[in-house]
């Protein structure tokens, strides 16, 4: 395997572990996201655009589900941060007779592993009410 | 009646005949209106039957006979297959193939669900579907999600032979139902999202060992191409023609995967089919033509090397995947010319393009949704189309958002086929009518992962509400007949019939018959969940039926599950548009209907 992936998810694995979850934390100012007026902060907006990419396939425009996979302004209603991360960097399988759901892991994609803050931080966003569908307008900052 | 069973015992001699006669046993059979032995209804991919007892004034008398639950939720694209007595059906991952005794309907003679590691599941871009298995020389033979090619036979559901036709790990996988010429079966591959480079291959029937394989992208080597024979808009293609169309190596995640509907010429022995969108869905990652991406493709059925080539949209912006099906009609006349042999194609990109499938000759492109902005035409000199600068995804450049591209990556027409009837020579066509956002930004390649770099989002075009039309196109003319629209895109492969009807599914669950003339509903029915399977028809013991498989998802089912919502909310009465989830559930039922006794 290609060393750089390796650290790469190495990385996103600590900030998975080590980094402080956000909903433990229940100051306003430290929501993972800054939407104001509608308008987005570079991280939130770089979380959308990169939710686009790995995400939307399955999860559907703007966090909202699919016929396949579920409403992720739903899921992050009752998963944190934690657990979100746990999910992405290592996947998740529901295959029974009835069911075949499958979540790749995305340790590996840099595209994903890289900005797993940044699209947390837009879903919560999404889900907390924040930041209505569609392309957010960006902060100028 | 009497040349019905002439057929029906012509088919049977051949089953028995064995291997050396597959050609021939399939070419009669796709003939007898009686079965429905390949998913395309015929190799011209006509989905039209001679059959006429269920027409326009007994339709309406239509209902359910008989339901069969597949026990797997997810999308049913693809429909039954009908040989004899057996009735075949099929479902998503885990793909299972159920075959059906029509003696005692709904009685399963036997099941086969492969084994398959379930991690394909997540690399499988837009559901998991699959659109059935091919019959011929007494074999079903399945193309799984994990590209496994399986040859079973139809009698007993016993594993023949198997191959592996592509790695999952790459992001390679199958969803498109296999075609049987002559000694050989064809299958392409999926993985448009993921930087795979596509390819057609040909397996012999006997034993599964491959032919041929003619590669989308690449060397002329790969690519099967006689530098100065095979054609493009009547030249010659030349040496190194797709790389040289590509910057640096960026050919090698050259998309231009090959998931749709095959066609085949006997007489010619051509097989027709067309390629999907070039890797990543950012532009400027891979300035060129992007050749062969996005190309009609005729090829040699022996040897795989290619007669021509057309390219619908070089260096696409916009994802408009070239893989719908090819219609192959015969003595058309387009401008006062008679056209022996022609092709009939309704692309993603909207236009629908009619040529002499004998040299590749455009003959007519025009727009089968006037919604279309993209392109104001297509040069009919050069091909090419006249791409509108403001809706030009590279002009705008990596993180320009540019507004109101119609039609959406969906296409006017994803891969559900269209129907054609000899009677009237019209086309009658399921299409979608949205639009869309596309904002294209830089992305990396990991194997086996997304590979897209473009965010989207769809509605309806401007000032409107339906998200589909069901159409009837005249394909000399270039025009459309008439139009119905459909609250929803109308994503199911739709029939047309002697009695001079045509059916088709809508993504609530209605299976619709609407008369050709006019687009005038006649019958309408609510299946359990929503139609993205094709409907096929065939009769037993002399009686008429109309089949389908109902289960809403694929494509389909991604955004229209929450319902589309616009960037931007002037869209008027878009508030009134409601979420396919209030319509319909998921869960794969087939339903065959048929006339009361």
């Amino acid at each position: 395997m290609n060393t750089r992936l390796v650290v790469a998810a190495a990385g996103a694995l600590c900030l998975a572990l080590a980094a402080p979850p956000p909903s433990a934390v229940s100051a306003e100012e430290e929501k993972p996201y800054k939407v104001v007026d509608g308008k987005v902060d570079r991280e939130t907006f770089n979380g959308y655009r990169r939710y686009g990419n790995s995400c939307l396939q399955c999860h559907g425009p703007d966090g909202s589900g699919s016929s396949y996979a579920p409403n992720l302004t739903e899921s992050l209603k009752h998963m944190d941060y934690v657990a979100f991360s746990d999910v992405v960097i290592n996947g998740r399988q529901n295959v029974t007779q009835s069911q075949q759901n499958v979540m790749p892991s995305f340790g590996h994609v840099e595209d994903v592993a890289l900005y797993i803050n940044d699209i947390y931080g837009y879903l919560k966003a999404r889900s907390d009410g924040a930041l209505g569908r569609g392309r957010p307008q960006r902060l100028d900052n | 009646m009497v040349r019905r069973f002439a057929l029906a015992a012509m088919a049977a001699l051949a089953l028995g005949a064995g291997s050396a006669s597959a050609n021939q046993e399939l070419l009669q059979m796709q003939r007898d209106p009686n079965q429905w032995v390949m998913p395309t209804g015929n190799y011209a991919n006509w989905r039209y039957s001679e059959l006429n007892q269920i027409n326009r004034e007994t339709v309406r008398n239509l209902r359910p006979s008989w339901q069969f639950s597949t026990g797997v939720l997810r999308g049913h694209e693809g429909g039954p297959l009908v040989v004899g007595d057996m009735m075949y059906i099929h479902t998503p991952f885990p793909n299972r193939v159920f075959a059906m005794d029509l003696n005692t309907p709904g009685r399963v003679i036997w099941r086969y669900e492969p084994q398959q590691d379930p991690t394909v599941i997540g690399v499988m871009c837009c559901d998991t579907v699959n659109r059935g298995p091919a019959y011929g020389d007494g074999k079903i033979i399945l193309s799984q999600a994990d590209t496994t090619l399986v040859a079973l036979d139809a009698k007993t559901g016993k594993e023949i032979w198997k191959v592996k036709n592509g790695d999952a790990a790459k992001g390679e996988t199958s969803t498109m139902a296999p075609m049987i010429f002559g000694d050989k079966v064809l299958v392409g591959i999926s993985g448009g999202e993921y930087g795979v480079r596509g390819h057609v291959t040909a397996y012999n029937l006997r034993d599964g060992s491959q032919a041929w394989r003619a590669y989308s992208v690449g060397t002329d080597e790969d690519i099967k191409v006689d530098p100065q024979r095979t054609t493009h808009m009547g030249q010659p293609v030349g040496a190194n023609s797709s790389i040289s169309s590509w910057q640096g190596d960026q050919w090698k995640l050259g998309g231009g995967t090959t998931w749709g509907w095959f066609s085949y010429d006997p007489e010619l022995n051509l097989i027709y089919y067309g390629t999907g969108n070039p890797g990543t869905w950012n532009p400027s990652q891979r300035p060129g033509d992007n050749k062969w991406s996005m190309t009609i493709m005729a090829r040699d059925a022996n040897t795989g090397v290619a007669r021509w080539f057309y390219q619908m949209t070089p260096h696409d912006e916009w994802d408009y995947d070239g893989v719908n099906e090819m219609i192959l009609v015969d003595n058309l006349t387009v401008r006062g010319q008679r056209v022996p042999k022609a092709l009939v194609h309704f692309d993603r990109n909207g236009f629908a393009y009619t040529m002499n499938r004998e040299n590749g000759a455009l003959l007519v492109a025009e727009k089968f949704d006037p919604a279309v902005n993209w392109a104001s035409h297509v040069d009919m000199q050069t091909g090419r189309p006249q791409v509108v600068r403001d809706f030009s995804t590279r002009a705008g450049g990596e993180d320009k958002n540019v507004q109101n591209i119609c039609p959406a990556a969906l296409g006017t027409k994803d891969q559900q086929p269209a129907a054609f009837s000899p009677r009237t020579g019209m086309f009658y066509v399921p299409t979608n009518h949205v639009c869309m956002d596309y904002e294209p930004f830089r992305v990396s390649y990991t194997a086996g992962q997304p590979f897209i770099g473009a965010t989207l989002s769809m509605y309806p075009p401007k000032g409107e509400q339906n998200l589909g039309n069901f159409i009837a196109w005249d394909a000399a003319a270039g025009k459309i007949v008439w139009s119905r629209p459909e609250r929803f895109s109308v994503w199911s492969g739709a029939l047309a019939t002697a009695g001079d009807i045509a059916f088709y599914g809508t993504l609530e669950g209605h299976l619709k018959a609407v008369d050709v003339r006019d687009g005038k509903e006649l019958f309408s029915y609510r299946t359990p969940s929503g139609i993205i399977g094709n409907i096929n028809t065939f009769t037993h013991r002399g009686k008429q039926y109309v089949a389908v498989l109902s289960g809403v998802g694929g494509w389909a089912g991604i955004g229209m599950a929450a319902g589309l919502e616009g960037s931007s909310e002037g869209l008027g009465a878009v508030g009134a548009y409601r979420a396919l989830s209030d319509y319909t559930q998921l869960g794969g039922v087939l339903t065959v209907f048929a006339l009361p006794d």
